[in-house]
């Protein structure tokens, strides 16, 4: 798409012919009543979208992107409001239409891709029936002809399948045929215009890439046009015409993709480019330690075999094996990582490791001894020495704790000093984490989601462990928060000298951290080496993919060269 | 499916037999000699023969061990035979059989009462965009909750019999009859299926499902009753399963209150005179109904919710 010789007139051309803009935002503002009064989410923004166009807006969370691209059709929640601004969509004022009108407008002439397909469709309703309703209230289709269509559609939209899926419900498909299903639901009525708010954020590499070629193809066929919402500036890059960088409910710059790239104005937007990790050349955290091959490993994984029974069926029992064969080892001070998507078995060799779980065949050494089938105080040992850092620091710090609290129950539960030294750790663990002393007397809903992660890795080093287990620890952050992160694990690890398990769907940020790399696929390491070796002549063919696969990777070199220097 | 059947049905029959077995000890373990209640409620209190008294232990078998009594009044409560009303010699079986369809009666519109105006109350209540109406409505239902059943039952019988003369104040007489009782017995009931029900709405209107629903271009009403009431309806239907038991005890009260006959009645005045065989048939009788409402409840939901079945069959997730 970048190769469109479409281009409207820019803000410096001279204008002789000026098409007019699909969709037009001036001055929007949106605000959300919450208890502590009104909270401006979106403040003053303009924005246009041209026909036959992908515009992608860009920004970390609560930038008010997202807002933004709902508050066009109105679909806000219930406490949020339109305060000032037009939304101009051909001839209407969206901003102020009517709700009877406004409902002409949603599903027919702007489109809706949401941004988490495992919750976004209806689940007590089949596929086909939920394509339907949108032909269904539009008058697209009658009673008799809906069903026929909406198989059309979900062929359409690259379902495999379609007329079996359409009987479908939601729970008995992936992530991606959802995705593709209510991609379905937004082209239906083949709109003017799509709003896709995050579309793939929830899905594996691969799939989010075959998704949005997709997309980007039925958009081109129809000359719609896509408002792209996205924190991933490599997806935006790839994909949209223009670049509208947002930052705190503002537009701080706006222009083409190319042009913001090569040569980012506004202050907020390079350091953005620079903490975009599919963006930039790999940057390695880590001061690479002479290879200790002499010494023995921490952790050693030998034929981990680990297999879930299924629900039976006709053919009697059946079991899935989630981690098949998989050894590796891991040195102190050392972080290996298990790079794979999702159902490639990368948590459950994890939880193995912790002795989470029991595995099926295999064996796990730990610092030279085997505790594959450690019980009690062996157990209890294990668990001093290798801690967890959990993927989500909204759900995996107790809400009714207090960040002292958090910080130190590992040393409660392994009556550990007294109540004041306990403290006292948890000051230095704080201190160490680089959050104030003065968070100690918080609860965790008063953090941010970086500040959260790092309380959660404060807890994990509080009995200063040999091994820290990191189960996607970055994935739910913002770029520039999951940038200070990695700094932080990296100093920590030169400091302490514990061994991280590091795992992670996203090369990317492996690449940044890692000295060995496992790439796992349907249970088996498919490939192992160091990130250096692994990304640049990877051997496997799924290595390949999964390379091929990062957002950015489209780029014009120049423009990613412009970024890191 | 069937499988899942099969399942269900095993555990409703262990469920009658728990409810038989608990009934049986707590009424064994009670003071009070179902002879001697015998006895004195056929002779006119005079004095009792010692030797009668033996000789009708023997006869209803009180002299055996308690363990071989149990077996012999289980293998004949299979069978359908729950002995004989020790107050009137009539079969147990056959007193509840010509109980049950009053309280039936009762029960069931007291249940569809229930169903229409809680439902109706919390469709409404989470639909209204108007603030003071929705906190009214919602102020409702632990009002209805709160107040006792014979309260609200004789307050209802003031009002519209003795002073509107609109409904009889007692009796078994047809559907104008019914309507009072019925109505008392659905404020409780109603009252929290509305409770469930809206709370789960005001959840189901949350989900990002609804706003696919909304940006489809979809109104209010349609929103709200093809995508979150479907939703939200499962919860409120595991509570109306649990409400049935409340409704049949309920029944006692409000049939007392009404003078009306039917299962409530005959429970009261079985517990009153200490009439064992009938109060251990109303026990084994009421779990009966409970069970088999509730499996229909279970069977009712995979067609409400297609992940029901698949869920209640796996066992092991997977990561």
């Amino acid at each position: 798409m970048t190769g469109t010789t479409t281009t409207p007139p820019g803000a410096d051309e001279n204008v002789t012919h000026t098409p007019q803009p699909l969709l037009e935002i001036r001055g929007l503002s949106v605000s959300y009543r919450t208890r502590g009064g009104a909270v401006a989410a979106v403040r003053g923004v303009d924005l246009e979208v041209w026909p036959g166009q992908v515009t992608a807006v860009v920004g970390e969370s609560g930038s008010g992107k997202s807002t933004t691209a709902h508050a066009i059709t109105r679909l806000l929640p219930g406490n949020g409001g339109i305060d000032a601004g037009t939304v101009r969509f051909g001839r209407h004022d969206l901003a102020t239409l009517s709700e009877a009108e406004l409902r002409t407008v949603r599903g027919a002439r702007i489109g809706l891709v949401p941004q988490d397909p495992t919750v976004s469709l209806n689940p007590v309703k089949r596929i086909g029936e939920q394509v339907a309703e949108v032909l269904r209230i539009h008058g697209l289709a009658t009673r008799r002809s809906a069903p026929a269509e909406a198989i059309a559609v979900l062929d359409r939209a690259g379902l495999p399948d379609a007329a079996v899926r359409a009987r479908q419900y939601p729970h008995e498909l992936s992530g991606g045929m959802r995705q593709r299903a209510l991609i379905a639901i937004a082209i239906a009525a083949k709109p003017e215009l799509i709003i896709a708010d995050e579309p793939t954020s929830a899905l594996d590499v691969t799939v989010q890439r075959v998704i949005l070629d997709h997309l980007q193809r039925l958009t081109e066929e129809s000359g719609t046009a896509v408002l792209l919402v996205t924190h991933d500036l490599g997806v935006a890059a790839d994909r949209a015409q223009r670049l509208v960088v947002m930052s705190q409910g503002k537009v701080v710059e706006a222009g083409p993709t190319r042009d913001i790239l090569a040569d980012p104005r506004d202050e907020y937007t390079r350091h953005l480019l620079a903490s975009a990790p599919s963006l930039t050349t790999p940057r390695p955290r880590t001061a690479v330690p002479a290879p200790k091959t002499d010494t023995a490993p921490l952790v050693e994984a030998r034929n981990l075999v680990k297999e879930f029974r299924l629900p039976r069926t006709g053919d009697g029992p059946r079991t899935l094996r989630a981690v098949d064969d998989v050894s590796f080892t891991l040195h102190r001070g050392r972080t290996l990582a298990l790079v794979g998507e999702s159902g490639s078995g990368k948590s459950t060799t994890a939880r193995l490791v912790l002795r989470l779980a029991d595995a099926t065949a295999g064996h796990v050494l730990f610092d030279g001894t085997d505790v594959t089938t450690a019980r009690g105080t062996r157990a209890r040992e294990l668990r001093r020495r290798a801690q967890l850092v959990y993927q989500n620091p909204y759900a995996s710090l107790d809400p009714r704790f207090s960040i002292g609290d958090v910080i130190t129950e590992p040393l409660r539960a392994f009556k550990v000093g007294d109540r004041f030294s306990r403290l006292a750790r948890a000051r230095e663990l704080l201190d160490r984490v680089a959050l104030p002393a003065a968070t100690l007397e918080r609860r965790p809903a008063e953090l941010s989601g970086g500040q959260r992660q790092r309380v959660a890795i404060a807890r994990a080093l509080a009995l200063s462990p040999d091994l820290v287990v990191c189960d996607e620890p970055v994935s739910a952050l913002d770029v520039s928060v999951q940038a200070q992160v990695l700094d932080l694990l990296a100093e920590l690890q030169a400091d302490t000298g514990v061994a991280y398990l590091f795992i992670s769907h996203d090369l990317a940020v492996v690449r940044q951290i890692a000295h060995q790399v496992a790439v796992m696929r349907a249970g088996h390491v498919v490939e192992t080496g160091p990130p250096e070796v692994l990304f640049t002549r990877p051997r496997h063919e799924y290595t390949r993919e999964l390379l091929a696969a990062i957002p950015g990777g489209r780029v014009p070199s120049s423009a990613a060269e412009a970024t890191t220097s | 499916m069937r499988r899942y059947v099969i399942k269900r049905l095993a555990q409703a029959a262990g469920v009658l037999w728990a409810a038989y077995t608990v009934s049986f000890l707590v009424l064994d373990y009670l003071p009070g000699d179902p002879v001697t209640a015998m006895a004195s409620a056929g002779m006119d209190s005079g004095q009792v023969d010692p030797e009668q008294i033996a000789a009708l232990r023997h006869e209803y078998g009180f002299d055996k061990p308690v363990l071989v009594q149990y077996a012999e009044y289980l293998g004949r409560a299979v069978r359908g035979d729950f002995g004989d009303s020790v107050a009137t010699g009539r079969p147990v079986t056959s007193t509840l059989a010509d109980a049950l369809p009053q309280t039936l009666q009762l029960t069931g519109a007291a249940l569809l009462l229930a169903v229409v105006l809680g439902g109706g109350l919390a469709v409404v209540a989470t639909y209204t965009s108007k603030r003071w109406l929705r906190q009214l409505l919602l102020s409702l239902p632990p009002l209805g909750v709160s107040v006792p059943t014979f309260w609200v039952g004789l307050l209802l019988v003031e009002a519209f019999s003795f002073r509107l003369h609109w409904f009889p104040a007692f009796g078994n007489d047809g559907l104008r009859g019914l309507a009072l009782p019925a109505l008392t017995l659905a404020v409780p009931t109603g009252a929290q299926i509305a409770q469930v029900l809206a709370k789960s709405l005001l959840t189901a209107l949350d989900q990002a499902y609804v706003e696919t629903a909304r940006a489809k271009g979809a109104g209010r009403w349609r929103v709200h009753l093809r995508h979150a009431l479907r939703n939200a309806s499962l919860p409120a239907l595991t509570v109306i399963g649990l409400l049935v038991g409340q409704l049949i005890a309920g029944s006692v009260v409000v049939e007392t209150v009404f003078s009306r006959d039917g299962l409530g009645r005959v429970t009261a005045a079985a517990v009153t005179a200490q009439d064992i065989p009938l109060v251990q048939g109303v026990v084994v009788f009421g779990a009966l109904i409970f069970v088999t409402t509730n499996l229909v409840i279970d069977l009712v939901y995979p067609l409400l919710d297609p992940r029901i079945v698949v869920a209640s069959d796996r066992r092991a997730g997977f990561a």
